[in-house]
């Protein structure tokens, strides 16, 4: 950041100071929270646990927990990864943040509900008719949260396109706004559930849950496919060139209008596919669902580094388990109660912590030259 | 193009069209996506939910006009043409009704054909509006012919009363306009007004708040035959004379003016209820927000969508430090104190939480740092509802019994909406003065600097860290003003009152208002958290409030796409956001004025197309 760098050659400031002693402070506290974790794992009676425990010992980690931590992380952080996907493409071809993609992927559960319970009412949720109904579930979710992201891309943003970079952002939070409180209003504000899944899909193979494993592979797979796409395609060429610069991308003779709108059905079609898989993993969706992990979404981008598709879904795997993992890790072996309360302070502290220590992200950013400003 | 002055002489004649010329193609397509506005709206069980609420007794009802109004909308934006310098306009006449008129048709046709399905098709499982209810104010309680037949009819004669808007001449447009507002004011006002003057509610209005048909139409009548009189005009005289005034004539205005709302505002409350009383004290409590918002994003430029942190910070400080109430683990010697001292502390306190806020993300990219405030906000919040800090804030329970804010000769509470009132007039006139001083103070003009061009204003000396930081620090002390009001005002704090959903709402208010802009801050706060309430206060039109959000939502978008600026703009402001628009204009003035031989002094300019 240039910014920053300038300040650097002008002396250090009190917010410099200041910035250090927060990651020195942040970095300290993760530091001290895992050798916490690590002592009460061999001794749980040790001098720390008992006095962070008010005199009591502290509770060891069982392996299956552990595991089960583990795996709960990677299968929402897949599902993270893959609404990441779609910020960062758009912020890579943009420059905005699409503040309303969470509603996307919330438009993907809702559209899966409605066509899982009318299936389970004609009887089709289960037995041998429940994977191809649920192909064709996650296919129509995934269309029409393909279509969502179309209508907000035409109707919304490309009016502004050109327009000062915070217009669109809010406009965006408008969008966002507006989808969930029209799915409210449309579909009744309870939460809705799913119908069951048939019983081997709670199952467990080596004590992992088969729901989750599925999870993670259809999330691995669109991921391998999405890279496919962009790296390999003639349209996934024409969308980094737009990514990297617009003005000469149309004078190559790309569709930059067209270009636009795949990397929005692009990054929908990922979403719907998160939502859909959403649904199957938590069986409730409600209008409010796609809010945090929207956020939490971008938060994954930005941890891998906006712009960077492989970074997205990295990004993603690491909040989700971050996220899982830190409660019990972190912050329960220094003394903090009722610390599931606190899963989503941990998304947003990485992201500040993430910001302040690395901003281009884990693995880098992938902007044009006008966006790293 | 809004810059182009009518009375150019380069303009070429207008082109004479037949009554059918039009795109027919675009008519449809407009047509259609009317269809699925209406659809919507229908869907959202507006219509229904709305009906119970007149607005002219008995023939009109808040339900009904939510869905007229959009006919009407589309016609009068289908002759809105996009006439660019140096082309010619088209001639007004039957072409724009008839344009109209196929619009609204098409769209009727969308309910009908809505109608036909909710009859013969049952999906009330996942639609919750798709309803006997909805299909009986669909068809107007007539069976299902009346329906089918009714919308097309309505449609086209809303979409052609909507385009022959502009077939009339400007004056009378104005007046007709003007005139349909004063009625639809008169009726939603209802409350306020019976409120006011008691005698008005056997007068004007019927039952459940609608006005009598001959009051409506007697309202029509006035304001149409006020605005033709000129009413209009001399309000935009007495503008015209204050913007022009100059020296010790501007202040002695200025006086007057503040004077006069200062005196309204004190008197007013004192003859209304409790309802009007409790409304005014919610607009003056967001407000005084939206005003701590405004310095942050309108003069600074910065995107918080964390500012309801501070709000936050400033109710439980005050609640902390005033409420016996509040949790065990507090030391002994922790004080208690009364509620103008715990603001003097609640001041400090949020200052200081501005700092640690602002601190972090100052250096960040603009929109990295909304969603960076967003998490801060969130996490207050978390922090506030968790169980890890139960002892201290009591967690989802709440800090309750907040004792009322004495003041010896007079006690704020909640039950008394009139002292809270006050209180607020009080605060809001203290941070309108900070505003209006800092907006043109050095600190000011720094800000503004920022928020055009960061490194063009780092290049210019500004320390843009301490400046920046300054902004959020100012912002969080008036958050936190409203916050301990709010406290006082509610008697108890819970996390819950302190939801995203607050900040988005005092954005929305900041925009719609016009960013930057003091009255336009009045403006918004008091039309939108007046007549649609606030995140969970009611408003005028308390039937709104299961659909206020999405009408919020709407409006955000709307705004954006098409005023940017806001009601009522800032100029600095709207000159920054249509900067394009006017670097293009006076580059045609310019090719234009080349081509002229007699080279007239071009009208307009950036200065003339804002006034």
């Amino acid at each position: 950041m240039t910014t920053a760098m300038r300040a650097r050659g002008a002396g250090r400031t009190n917010v410099d100071r200041f910035l250090t002693l927060l990651r020195v402070l942040l970095i300290g506290l993760i530091a001290i929270g895992l050798l916490a974790f690590l002592w009460q794992q061999i001794d749980p009676g040790n001098a720390f646990a008992k006095w962070t425990h008010e005199g009591e010992e502290a509770r060891r980690l069982t392996w299956p927990q552990f595991r089960g931590l583990i795996i709960s992380g990677l299968s929402q952080g897949a599902m993270y990864g893959l609404i990441a996907l779609g910020y960062s493409m758009v912020y890579g071809v943009l420059g905005f943040i699409n503040f309303a993609h969470g509603e996307v992927f919330m438009v993907g559960a809702f559209t899966g509900f409605i066509m899982s319970n009318k299936f389970d009412e004609a009887g089709l949720w289960e037995g041998s008719a429940f994977i191809p109904m649920v192909l064709i579930t996650v296919i129509v979710a995934t269309l029409v949260a393909m279509i969502t992201a179309i209508i907000m891309e035409r109707v919304a943003y490309r009016p502004l396109r050109g327009s000062p970079r915070l217009i669109p952002l809010i406009t965006s939070i408008g969008v966002s706004f507006f989808i969930q409180n029209a799915v409210i209003l449309l579909f009744g504000p309870g939460a809705k559930s799913y119908p069951r899944n048939p019983d081997w899909m709670s199952e467990r193979i080596w004590g992992v849950e088969v729901v989750k494993i599925i999870v993670i592979v259809v999330a691995a797979l669109s991921m391998a496919g999405l890279w496919y796409f962009v790296e390999r395609t003639k349209t996934g060429k024409a969308m980094r060139a737009v990514a990297e610069d617009k003005e000469i991308a149309s004078l190559m003779g790309i569709n930059v209008d067209r270009t636009i709108v795949t990397t929005f059905a692009v990054g929908g079609a990922m979403a719907g596919i998160a939502g859909m898989l959403w649904g199957l993993l938590f069986r409730s969706v409600i209008a409010t669902t796609g809010f945090l992990p929207g956020i939490k979404a971008f938060t994954a981008a930005v941890v891998g580094g906006v712009g960077n598709l492989g970074g997205a879904m990295a990004g993603g795997v690491s909040l989700g388990s971050a996220e899982s993992l830190a409660p019990l890790v972190l912050l329960e072996p220094l003394g903090i109660d009722g610390v599931s309360q606190l899963r989503d302070a941990v998304a947003f502290t990485l992201l500040i912590l993430v910001l302040l220590v690395k901003p281009t992200g884990l693995f880098g950013e992938r902007l044009s030259s006008e966006d790293r400003a | 193009m809004t810059a182009i002055d009518p009375g150019t002489a380069t303009e070429p004649a207008p082109i004479e069209k037949g009554a059918f010329d039009f795109d027919w193609n675009e008519a449809a397509r407009r047509g259609g996506i009317l269809a699925l506005a209406l659809a919507f709206v229908a869907l959202t069980g507006m219509p229904n939910g709305l009906n119970d609420r007149l607005l002219i007794d008995p023939i009109l009802s808040l339900g009904y006009l939510s869905l007229l109004w959009l006919p009407f909308a589309f016609g009068w934006l289908s002759g809105n043409e996009k006439v660019l310098e140096g082309m010619a306009r088209t001639k007004r006449g039957l072409r724009d009704v008839v344009r109209g008129d196929v619009i609204g048709f098409v769209g009727g046709l969308g309910l009908s054909l809505l109608v036909i399905l909710i009859n013969a098709f049952d999906l009330r499982d996942p639609l919750v509006n798709w309803s006997p209810q909805t299909l009986a104010v669909l068809q107007f309680d007539r069976g299902q012919g009346f329906g089918i037949i009714a919308w097309p009819i309505l449609g086209a004669i809303l979409g052609a009363a909507g385009a022959s808007l502009h077939l009339l001449p400007q004056r009378i447009r104005r007046a007709t306009l003007a005139a349909l507002a004063t009625v639809l004011v008169f009726a939603i006002f209802e409350t306020f007004i019976v409120d006011l003057f008691d005698f008005t509610e056997d007068l004007l209005y019927e039952n459940q708040g609608g006005l009598k048909i001959l009051w409506a139409i007697i309202l029509f009548v006035v304001a149409f035959g006020a605005s033709i009189g000129g009413a209009g005009r001399k309000v935009g005289q007495v503008r015209t004379n204050y913007q022009q005034a100059t020296g010790s004539a501007k202040t002695t205005q200025t006086a007057l003016y503040i004077f006069l709302a200062s005196v309204a505002m004190i008197v007013i409350p004192m003859f209304t209820g409790k309802i009007t009383q409790e409304l005014l004290a919610n607009i003056g409590i967001f407000l005084l927000l939206a005003l701590g918002l405004n310095i942050v994003v309108g003069l600074a430029g910065i995107l918080d969508l964390g500012y309801v942190a501070f709000f936050a910070v400033g109710g439980y400080t005050t609640a902390v430090l005033t409420s016996p109430n509040r949790g065990e683990d507090w030391p002994e010697w922790f004080p208690t104190m009364p509620w103008w001292g715990a603001l003097m502390v609640t001041i400090v306190v949020a200052a200081l939480v501005g700092l640690f806020i602002g601190a972090p993300v100052i250096r960040m990219r603009g929109d990295y740092l909304a969603i960076v405030t967003l998490g801060f906000g969130e996490i207050i919040r978390i922090l506030f509802l968790s169980d890890w800090l139960n002892g201290y804030f009591n967690g989802a329970q709440g800090i309750t019994n907040v004792p009322p804010a004495d003041f010896g000769f007079a006690q704020v509470k909640g039950t008394d909406p009139r002292s809270v009132f006050y209180l607020v007039l009080v605060f809001a006139a203290i941070s309108i003065y900070v505003s209006w001083r800092l907006e043109r103070s050095r600190l000011g003009r720094a800000w503004m600097a920022i928020r055009e061009d960061e490194s063009v204003a780092e290049a210019m000396g500004i320390n843009t860290v301490n400046v920046k930081l300054m902004a959020f620090v100012v912002g969080a002390v008036l958050a936190s003003f409203s916050g301990a009001i709010f406290a006082a005002k509610v008697g108890s704090i819970f996390p819950t009152s302190f939801l995203i959903l607050v900040s988005i709402i005092i954005l929305v208010v900041v925009i719609v208002g016009g960013m930057g802009n003091i009255i336009g801050v009045i403006v918004g706060a008091a039309v939108l958290i007046g007549v649609l309430g606030g995140p969970k206060q009611p408003g005028l039109l308390a039937e709104f409030s299961e659909y206020k959000l999405l009408i919020y939502g709407a409006l955000l978008i709307v705004m954006m796409l098409q005023r940017p600026e806001g009601l009522v703009p800032n100029v600095r402001r709207s000159r920054e956001l249509h900067q394009e628009e006017f670097l293009q204009d006076a580059w045609l003035k310019g090719e234009v004025d080349d081509a002229k031989a007699d080279g007239d002094e071009p009208n307009g300019g950036p200065e003339g197309a804002l006034a």
